[in-house]
């Protein structure tokens, strides 16, 4: 057997299919926080809340509605995007002109109160959703067995990715969200609505977040604190690729999953802790972030 | 303010207490027994112990007549979250202010192990059914709480015996990485040596985990036949489902889940968990006894007891016979009363407490029958063999508990 | 009376100020000396623990516009290397214990601060985030902090050797010395000039720069003192409640501090305390209730109306309408 470093080439490679796999999801969520942070300047901490509610739509569709996967993937982000508009102009909106750490405060008791709500009625054990039939089973590798969903969670994640990087870089929509980022005022005198950008910039990040939540409902137990502990790893993440730039925040995601798969092979229990010491590296190197520009 | 009023009220009534025990120390405190139901409500355990724990809780003090010597019996209950802090802040308020005779549930070790450090300072009584720890009764004995129901050693002793015989002799175990995970893990490798087998790695994890692919990842890789569960409750299920994902018994490896509960087989249903062996401290339908009991929990609660709830009517009526036999609710004076009458109950069968606080009673391996084999709902074991009380627990010549003489 | 005929008004006016203000303290004091009579004092305790926690935390972020996302690593390290070192060593006397925590806490505060004052706003709060959650890996990986299970067992002991403090009052008014000392020091910092230039820093830090200050001296010291005095509360709560565990090491518990801080009022010397007592007593009350899961949602909506409605918090409000109304 080849060995890497004492370690057979076969879990090696798997643990970093398997990083590659949560680095999907990592890409996924800090997509849609850069996104939020480049034109309203706000911390997300309800980012989480809003995977665990993607993930929640999903489990009750299924049960009380009888909604399938596939359709979930499409109206689980919608509903969760429509409540994230909704909060954004309630909200959000009336702390705009303050401190951006305001921004922070008011998303995280946000997230306090989903988390907990949703505890009350479905406690934390974690409820199971079936892996739809069609991607049940796996494919025998030359090192792994790799089930069909999770190269499917792969796939999707990867496209969402990059038909959001390729929206916002390259078409005119993206043109008025870039220049927003730059300069609302300017953009507002030459006649482009930048309060209801903003609303659907927002509305558009934590569905990104929610379509996480779908993707990873059958991998994971569907609880209400599924999202809370992800949410400072990505944190992490948004920091280290720069935040709000796009690429930054696809690229670093994939990365760190990667490199917490390879920790998983040395180092298992430092698989958590590893980001946060590149997060530190980075920023005592680049302030701005791999991707970031200087201020 | 009430909250100012009602702790004003509860610390004169502690004042008043207080006079009153050092006047008559054989006597029940403040008239009344109060017993404290502790447990996870809401979390991983919460279909083990949990509500229905209060329930059993609650209709063995039905049947006891809801009182004590003309003294009436008192129950509340809290939360621990599955955590050690928040369960030992508790039991201390307990005794601050509402002075509690009695602590029971007690479920997560890590918390069982702290909450009993502070009945130990605080001179108060525990009986612990839900936890698994093996060094609850071993090095972290005290002479203020007893353990019921069953502990890590058994669960070795009974299954991973059981499975190296079979031909299951190299190992790898997924632990959960606290005081119930070290010590299952330490138990099984005792065990599996013993026989001949041999662990061939291991990985520990936090607990609770949700994503258990790196390590199934890392078993597969091992190469071992088996891969043991040390873990419970939701961790199990998570493991077992994952495991199912990446084909591991397809690909030839046994899962041996180590402590797994009739909730997790109910739960997992038939089709994933037919044909595991396991070892269990009491089942509902071993026999008439125990049937009977079980259709009573059943109407009230809607679900079948498990081990863990039955434990605790046992263990509450126990402790209450010994109350009115003393007529006394001192922790010492109780508990040495406990330890003279032997226990034979629905539950317990040649069951006794020793004196470092375990209470030793016949144990039974048993397999989850296949869905062809189940007749109903809940028709989910087949009890194989019964290991009697003197065998399946730590000897208390191998004991480390300081308050038996070695 | 010879002095009075030489005051001016502004002078008796100030005068008058400052007696009022001794005389409040004063009667906040023996409020502190009679509440055990009237309350659980080991809950008391811990609202003068967490009142210490927060009023550290907002020396730094009401006075130095620095909000720290990582306060959690200094609460837990105070309350570690204090339960260690008493569980361990039987001879060492909780206050020397006490001692060494909170110098231990400082110590690992000069290192973040070091790292972390570079930077600014966010950035700030995601670096202190950062390195908490590395101290959070060191104490799950450690083996003298019992991982998940915790430390627990550590005695209460004898104060300077002599005191038991076993009972709940007499460590009670332990607890109470420990706060009186530590919020007298954070208010002699805050008034002295130090704390004028923390303020100037925080109102404008390029002005402050231009006028000679050395802005990161200033806020690192800042910092360290937030940092020691984190580690106070968290060496006195382990004492009080003889363990330590990952809970106060967990970054949830530096958003609580933040709430704590926010509820009451940034900035305010009393906010914080303030704040501490209302989110203390909420969890407790509501712990045992049927209401008992419902505390996230209620923090997480005083929270929001917080940042919507009342950004002064409870004191800061309270002092703008008294501002208003009597003066």
């Amino acid at each position: 057997m080849t060995m890497i470093f004492g370690v057979p080439l076969a879990v090696f490679m798997g643990q970093l299919l398997l990083g590659l796999i949560n680095g999907a999801f990592y890409a996924l969520l800090s997509l849609g926080l850069a996104v939020i942070f480049g034109l309203l300047k706000i911390v997300n901490f309800a980012h989480g809340a809003m995977y665990m509610l993607g993930a929640f739509a999903t489990l009750l569709g299924m049960r009380y509605l009888g909604i399938n996967y596939w359709a979930a993937l499409l109206l689980a982000p919608l509903f969760v995007g429509l409540l994230g508009m909704l909060i954004e102009r309630v909200l959000l909106r009336r702390i705009g002109h303050l401190d951006h750490l305001y921004g922070l405060l008011l998303t995280f008791g946000l997230a306090l109160i989903f988390e907990g709500t949703l505890v009350n009625f479905f406690g934390v054990s974690g409820a199971r959703y079936p892996t739809p039939e069609a991607l049940q089973g796996g494919y025998q590798t030359g090192f792994m067995f790799l089930p069909k969903y999770r190269a499917w969670v792969l796939l999707a994640a990867l496209v969402v990715c990059f038909a959001t990087w390729y929206i916002i870089e390259r078409t005119r929509l993206g043109a008025y969200l870039r220049a927003g980022t730059e300069n609302p005022a300017l953009m507002q005198a030459f006649g482009v609505n930048v309060p209801l950008l903003v609303t659907l910039t927002y509305g558009f990040g934590v569905a990104l977040a929610a379509f996480a939540g779908v993707l990873a409902a059958p991998l994971y137990p569907v609880s209400p604190t599924m999202g809370s502990n992800l949410l400072i790893v990505v944190f992490a993440v948004v920091v280290i690729g720069g935040m709000g730039s796009i690429l930054g925040a696809i690229v670093t995601g994939l990365a760190m999953g990667l490199i917490e798969g390879l920790t998983k092979v040395y180092y298992p229990e430092a698989a958590n802790t590893v980001i946060f010491l590149v997060m530190i590296l980075v920023l005592l190197l680049r302030p701005a972030g791999l991707f970031g520009k200087e201020a | 303010m009430t909250f100012i009023k009602k702790t004003l009220a509860s610390s004169v009534a502690l004042a008043v207490t207080a006079a009153m025990a050092t006047a008559a120390q054989a006597e029940i405190s403040d008239g009344e027994i109060r017993i404290g139901y502790l447990a996870d409500m809401s979390g991983t355990y919460r279909d083990l112990a949990g509500p229905g724990g209060l329930e059993a809780l609650r209709m063995a003090v039905e049947d006891f007549g809801g009182s004590v010597n003309g003294a009436p019996i008192q129950v509340f209950s809290a939360d621990d979250r599955n955590s050690a802090d928040v369960g030992a802040n508790t039991v201390r308020e307990w005794i601050d202010t509402r002075n509690v005779d009695m602590v029971a549930g007690l479920v997560a070790s890590s918390v069982t192990i702290a909450v009993t450090r502070v009945l130990e300072e605080n001179d108060g009584f525990g009986i612990v059914s839900a936890s698994a720890a093996s060094s609850i009764t071993n090095e972290h004995c005290t002479p203020n709480h007893i353990h019921w129901v069953y502990d890590t050693y058994p669960l070795a002793n009974g299954t991973a015996q059981a499975v190296v015989q079979q031909g299951g002799d190299t190992w790898f175990m997924l632990t959960a990485d606290y005081a119930f995970g070290h010590a299952l893990e330490g138990d099984v490798t005792r065990v599996v040596e013993e026989n001949g087998g041999q662990i061939v790695g291991g990985v520990r994890h936090p607990f609770p985990t949700d994503d258990f692919s790196s390590y199934i990842l890392q078993a597969q890789g091992s190469g071992a036949k088996i891969i043991g569960l040390a873990n419970a409750g939701a961790d199990t299920v998570n493991a077992i489902n994952t495991a199912s994902q990446f084909g591991v018994v397809e690909a030839g490896q046994q899962l041996a889940g180590l402590l797994v509960f009739l909730n997790d087989v109910h739960a997992m249903g038939l089709d994933a968990t037919q044909g595991l062996l396991l070892t269990t401290g009491w089942y509902w339908n071993m026999d008439d006894e125990a049937r009977e009991w079980a259709e009573r929990y059943y109407e009230r609660v809607g679900r079948m007891p498990t081990m863990v709830q039955a434990g605790i009517y046992s263990s509450t009526t126990h402790y209450l016979q010994a109350v009115e036999a003393t007529g006394s609710d001192d922790p010492q004076t109780v508990r040495e009363h406990m330890m003279r009458q032997p226990i034979h109950d629905f539950f317990a069968r040649n069951g006794r407490l020793r004196e470092d606080g375990r209470m030793v009673h016949d144990m039974y391996l048993a397999r989850v029958k296949s869905p062809e084999e189940s007749t109903h709902e809940w028709d989910l074991y087949e009890i194989l063999t019964t290991i009697p009380a003197e065998e399946a627990y730590r000897p208390l010549s191998e004991s480390q508990c300081k308050l038996v003489q070695n | 009376m010879a002095t009075t005929q030489t005051m001016t008004p502004s002078m008796k006016r100030e005068r008058r100020a400052n007696l009022r203000r001794n005389a409040f303290y004063l009667v906040l004091i023996a409020i502190g000396l009679v509440a055990p009579f009237f309350a659980y004092p080991v809950f008391l305790m811990k609202v003068l623990c967490f009142a210490l926690f927060a009023c550290a935390f907002n020396l730094l972020l009401g006075y130095a516009g620095l909000l720290s996302f990582g306060h959690a690593a200094f609460l837990a390290t105070g309350g570690y290397v204090t339960g260690y070192l008493l569980a361990s060593y039987p001879a060492l006397t909780p206050e020397l214990g006490i001692l060494i925590g909170t110098a231990a806490a400082l110590v690992l505060g000069a290192a973040f601060g070091a790292l972390s004052i570079r930077r600014q706003g966010i950035y700030f709060a995601m670096v202190t985030l950062a390195l908490a959650q590395l101290m959070f890996f060191f104490y799950i990986q450690a083996p003298f902090t019992g991982g998940e299970d915790g430390l627990h067992g550590v005695p209460r002991g004898h104060l300077f050797g002599v005191i038991s403090l076993r009972s709940n009052l007499a460590m009670y008014y332990f607890v109470f010395a420990i706060f009186l000392f530590g919020f007298a020091l954070i208010q002699r910092a805050v008034h002295s000039p130090f704390g004028q230039v923390l303020k100037a820093i925080r109102e404008n830090e390029p002005r402050a720069v231009s006028l000679g200050y050395n802005v990161d001296a200033y806020k690192l010291v800042a910092f360290i003192l937030s940092a020691g005095l984190a580690g106070l509360a968290g060496s006195t709560k382990t004492v009080v409640f003889q363990l330590a565990s990952l809970t106060d090491a967990h970054w949830h518990m530096s958003g609580e501090v933040i709430l704590m801080t926010l509820l009451g009022g940034v900035g305010t010397l009393f906010g914080p305390v303030v704040g501490a007592g209302l989110v203390v007593s909420l969890q407790h009350m509501l712990a045992q209730s049927p209401l008992g899961n419902w505390v996230g949602p209620i923090l997480g909506v005083i929270f929001v109306i917080c940042v919507l409605s009342f950004r002064s918090g409870i004191v800061g409000e309270a002092m703008k309408m008294y501002r208003k109304n009597f003066k």
